[in-house]
């Protein structure tokens, strides 16, 4: 059987009941102060490894893939973002790519139609919309953390919260009090957007067959940590000032684990962690790797620019010389122009060369 | 061969693009089937190049012959790879599987098998790389989706590498832009460490490499081909151009693919260049030369290795250097132009010896081509329509109702999309595209590209080229499209036999066909057939009388 | 190499701004603020909830209050223990801590959150002066 989602689930719960043991019974310091530590500066040290480690290897070739008209004759319009042939052309299919996910936006999927004789090609937007809002999202709730971890707030944060926080939909009954203070979209987005990446990972047969433990990995990882977010802002509450009061200590180096700061919090640090650390050793990566991929960062102006091959070698070639020296007698047969008129030979020579070719 | 494969409605019926999830991929053993490979290198055109392990062995057989330490082989060269291309080593990591490539391979869609996927084509090399390189795979094995190499997973690679063409397509849709075709590129050039390569590319390599050309022509009959061509347009039309072979001083070198000297329809593409040749030489002076030694322009070195590409590519600026022309004239060709666009100036250059292109009739400085110095034809002819040189007679061409195939490799390896089009509009008067997902960077491969168009893996040529032919049978009904145009002589060898197999009403042209055509030289007779002594329209009882 | 200049340049931008906490607050501590409990709020000793409820769940409580007034028309709180309160920010909650700018502000200020509840009700703290 395929099971390999079961192996990132189980390992899912099993830091989640680490860090709920482990703060419980008196482990808050590892947990609250030890880890983030270890997490950042593996995620950091990790991080500019892996670049360094692409850094290294050579780009021997331009490769870039282009996907529109090229630059040529002056009447004919150049698709100068798809096929770029200038550093500020490159510049904007790199943004439209990194900040847009242009490439998926192409996205297109195929059907064996009419009694399955005849393709069809749909846009397929879903991948693209839930990858976009994925990112998105993750990023913004990244970014509205900031208020954790800056005393006084800067002004782009707080204004950030107020935009993802523009909706109020309070529910207040007795048994459920639900979203107050003010609910942050971008927490919700992503916690759908990536139980739909997971669902098409579980439900695509081909997206199933391709997928590795590694891919369910982040997203059960990820999904945990939002929903542990989650839970903490709108249900089972934590103390913000204490909270924030730990947050503060770490990034401004006087640890501390104050009261009031419940084992929730220090699960959904934990598997922050983890995704902190796990992050270089991993596919996560492409966020660095997209920024060097040959085939979309490099200039299509191949012909008119020359690109340095570091490694460029001298190869064996079959030179003209041996061409001729081979094909000489069938050349000068044929009228064709060479380079060496064969010395006249005497005539028995000939004779013999003759009967021999015959 | 041809009796083997089976019949279109048999090839639709196998197709199912629902792989068996119950199954991890890397526990489904390869099966090298019959129609879907092609056969082992002959040992004589791998030691004539030099290169690794010539010996005779076959892949249906148990035993490759390989060498003692061909894992260690494998493994330097693998390592020496990630160093040398950073495109290599980007994309063994960062692939997140999302699966938007997954349908975009014509392979995968005509044959259904999932390792087709360019993903899992890729996977297929990255599971052995997590083994080997990183450490996550090292400690975890198999649940970090990493496998040793085994003579199992080597079979898979060879079986796998030589059922993708380069064609780029997936790459178009890559939120990072992996590239299969720069994969399947390591992966072959891996296999050719070890001496396993497809004869339709070792001996193609190894011709090449001796005789200038794929198809082993010699000079001397080299040039009674084109000789024999010239006499079919006096034939035709009254007039006997006058090519010239390997021609000192002549201002510009003319390079195209051997395939367009040997078979049909190329041919007929061919004969478009010598009348054009012809034509510029009557009205205008134009002095270009053919070379027998640099007598073809694509390159299956390419599909070997990069140091293969660069050995048979260096003939064009030797040549050129030789002969002391001005600049490069390229033909219609697409990895020819891959290798042009993207290697050759890098491989080669600079080609300090040449000047900048500047075409001799309308003054049209060609900017793109400033440092390569070699020009497309197509750039060439489109600017001598834009400006009015070329005396074009549209009518011949009426019989005719087009469509155009872009070509993988001029496509998403250069972006020519605009000039054939112009040039096919202003021959032709009956002209139209193909669905937009299935056109220009869109493009579907032809099935038949990188080396794999020979006659033993027909079943594979016929599936991977189902994509394309469905888009022309689409325009086929449509439009009554009757013929294809493309700017690749591996489309022209290819294509008929995909189009006999799924559309046999289309037929396939080289775009320098159609200008051959609708071209008025300078006292000609009154035409009655086309280029391949069809009637012309309107002309259909004169032939007979 | 140009292009190694341009990913090690990219890379240290990267890292700066993960590193932003870290070197936004130079080290500065920013322990939580200190609350000023009014004469009248040690008086009282406890609010109308235990001390750890009301830190995490205050906005819970004052927005029921609201509502209740509001929509229901009820003024009466009875708490856990059976004390029963007048439901009134301003007459309740404010009259012991009369002293927002010390005791509301500080937290608010310190987590960034922007209660809406000055909207309508006026800070009679600042009034009175």
């Amino acid at each position: 059987m395929n099971v390999k989602y079961m192996y990132s689930l189980l390992a899912v719960i099993a830091l989640f009941l680490i860090a709920w043991i482990g703060s419980a019974i008196g482990l808050k310091p590892l947990f609250g102060i030890v880890f983030p530590y270890v997490a950042v500066m593996v995620f950091i040290a990790g991080f500019a490894y892996r670049v360094m480690s692409w850094a290294r290897s050579a780009v021997p070739f331009a490769i870039p893939t282009t996907c529109g008209q090229q630059k040529s004759l002056p009447w004919i319009k150049p698709n100068s973002v798809d096929n770029p042939t200038s550093t500020g052309g490159v510049v904007l299919r790199m943004i439209l790519e990194v900040v847009f996910l242009r490439s998926l936006f192409r996205n297109t999927r195929m059907k064996l139609k009419e009694s399955g004789n005849k393709l069809a090609y749909n846009l397929e937007i879903f991948l693209w919309v839930g990858a976009l809002a994925f990112h998105w999202a993750f990023f913004t709730v990244l970014f509205r953390h900031l208020r954790l971890f800056t005393n006084p707030v800067p002004g782009c944060v707080e204004l950030v919260e107020k935009i993802d926080s523009f909706f109020r939909f309070e529910v207040l009954y007795d048994a459920v009090k639900v979203a107050l203070p003010g609910v942050y979209l971008s927490g919700i987005i992503l916690l759908l957007a990536v139980t739909y990446l997971l669902l098409r990972r579980l439900f695509i047969p081909t997206v199933k067959y391709i997928s590795q433990a590694a891919d369910y990995f982040p997203l059960f990882l990820i999904f945990g940590i939002a929903f542990t977010g989650i839970l903490m802002r709108y249900f089972l509450k934590v103390d913000m000032t204490s909270t924030k009061e730990l947050t503060m200590g770490l990034v401004t180096f006087h640890p501390t684990i104050p009261k009031g700061v419940g084992s929730l919090f220090f699960i959904h640090l934990f598997l922050v962690c983890v995704l902190l650390a796990y992050f270089p050793f991993s596919k996560l990566m492409h966020l660095g790797g997209v920024f060097l991929s040959p085939t979309r960062n490099m200039r299509t102006d191949t012909r008119a620019r020359r690109h340095v091959n570091p490694w460029n070698y001298p190869v064996p070639i079959h030179t003209y010389e041996e061409y001729e020296d081979e094909f000489r007698d069938k050349m000068i047969e044929a009228g064709l122009p060479v380079e060496k008129m064969p010395e006249p030979q005497p005539a028995e020579e000939t004779d013999k060369k003759e009967s021999h070719d015959g | 061969m041809a009796d083997e494969t089976p019949k279109p409605d048999e090839l639709l019926s196998k197709m199912n693009h629902r792989p068996d999830t119950g199954q991890d991929w890397m526990q489904v053993p390869v099966n090298i089937r019959k129609g879907m490979y092609c056969y082992a290198s002959n040992p004589k055109s791998v030691a004539y190049l030099g290169l690794p392990n010539a010996r005779p062995w076959n892949p249906l057989e148990e035993d490759w012959k390989l060498p003692e330490n061909w894992q260690e082989i494998l493994f330097e060269g693998f390592r020496d790879r990630l160093e040398k291309f950073r495109s290599f080593k980007v994309f063994m990591d960062i692939c997140v599987r999302c699966g938007a490539c997954a349908d975009k391979c014509h392979f995968f869609i005509g044959t259904g098998d999932p390792k087709n996927m360019p993903v899992l084509r890729a996977e297929l090399l990255r599971s052995v790389y997590r083994h080997d390189f990183t450490r996550a795979g090292k400690i975890l094995g198999k649940i970090a989706g990493a496998r040793p190499m085994t003579l199992d997973v080597l079979k898979e690679w060879w079986y796998y590498f030589f059922q993708c063409t380069e064609c780029r397509r997936c790459s178009v849709f890559c939120p990072y832009g992996i590239d299969t075709a720069e994969i399947t590129i390591m992966g072959r050039e891996l296999l050719n460490l070890l001496g396993l390569n497809i004869d339709w590319i070792a001996t193609p390599v190894a011709n090449c490499y001796r005789t200038g050309n794929h198809l082993g022509i010699q000079p001397h009959a080299f040039k009674d081909m084109l000789d024999f061509f010239c006499e079919d347009i006096e034939e035709i039309t009254g007039i006997l151009p006058e090519p010239q072979f390997n021609k000192k001083g002549a201002d510009i070198l003319f390079v195209t693919p051997s395939g367009d000297v040997f078979a049909d329809p190329g041919t007929y593409t061919c004969m478009g260049y010598l009348m054009l040749f012809h034509f510029l030489k009557e009205k205008y002076g134009f002095d270009i030369t053919w070379s027998t030694y640099a007598s073809e322009g694509g390159n299956f070195g390419f599909f070997t290795s990069h140091e293969t590409m660069k050995r048979l590519n260096a003939k064009m600026y030797a040549e050129a250097k030789r002969l002391g022309v001005k600049w490069i004239l390229g033909g219609e060709c697409g990895h020819m132009w891959r290798v042009i666009n993207q290697y050759m100036d890098t491989v080669n250059g600079p080609a300090d010896f040449l000047e900048e292109p500047v075409s001799p009739i309308t003054g049209t400085k060609f900017e793109n081509a400033k440092s390569t110095k070699v020009v497309h034809i197509c750039e060439f002819t489109a600017d001598l329509i834009k400006h009015g040189k070329l005396d074009l007679d549209v009518s011949r061409n009426d019989n005719k109702v087009l469509t155009l195939h872009d070509s993988c490799n001029t496509s998403r390896g250069m972006g020519i999309l605009e000039e054939p089009r112009y040039i096919i509009q202003n021959c032709c008067r009956q002209f139209y595209e193909m669905p937009a997902n299935t056109i220009r960077e869109q493009t579907f491969c032809c099935g038949s590209g990188a080396g794999l168009n020979a006659g033993e893996d027909m079943e594979l040529r016929m599936a991977g080229g189902f994509p394309r032919a469905n888009a022309v049978r689409h325009v086929h009904a449509k439009h009554g499209v009757n013929m294809m145009a493309c700017i690749c002589a591996i489309d022209r060898a290819a294509l008929p036999t995909l189009m006999q197999y799924w559309v046999p009403e289309v037929d396939i042209t080289g775009v320098h066909e159609l200008v051959g055509n609708a071209l008025i030289l300078p006292g000609e007779n009154k035409r009655t057939t086309d280029l391949r002594s069809e009637p012309l329209p309107g002309m259909e009882d004169a032939d007979e009388g | 190499m140009k292009d190694r200049t341009l990913i090690i340049t990219g890379l240290i931008i990267f890292i700066a701004l993960v590193a932003f906490p870290f070197w936004y607050n130079m080290g500065k501590a920013s322990p939580q603020p200190d609350l000023v409990l009014t004469a009248k709020a040690k008086a009282a000793g406890a609010c109308v909830m235990p001390t750890a409820y009301m830190r995490a769940n205050h906005m819970h409580l004052l927005d029921a209050w609201r509502n209740s007034v509001v929509r229901d028309a009820k003024r009466v709180f009875v708490n856990p223990q059976g004390k029963t309160f007048n439901i009134s920010l301003t007459k309740t909650c404010l009259d012991c801590h009369s002293n927002k700018a010390e005791f509301c502000d500080r937290c608010h200020s310190y987590a960034s959150a922007e209660p809406y509840c000055w909207d309508c009700h006026l800070d009679q703290s600042k009034e009175n002066k």
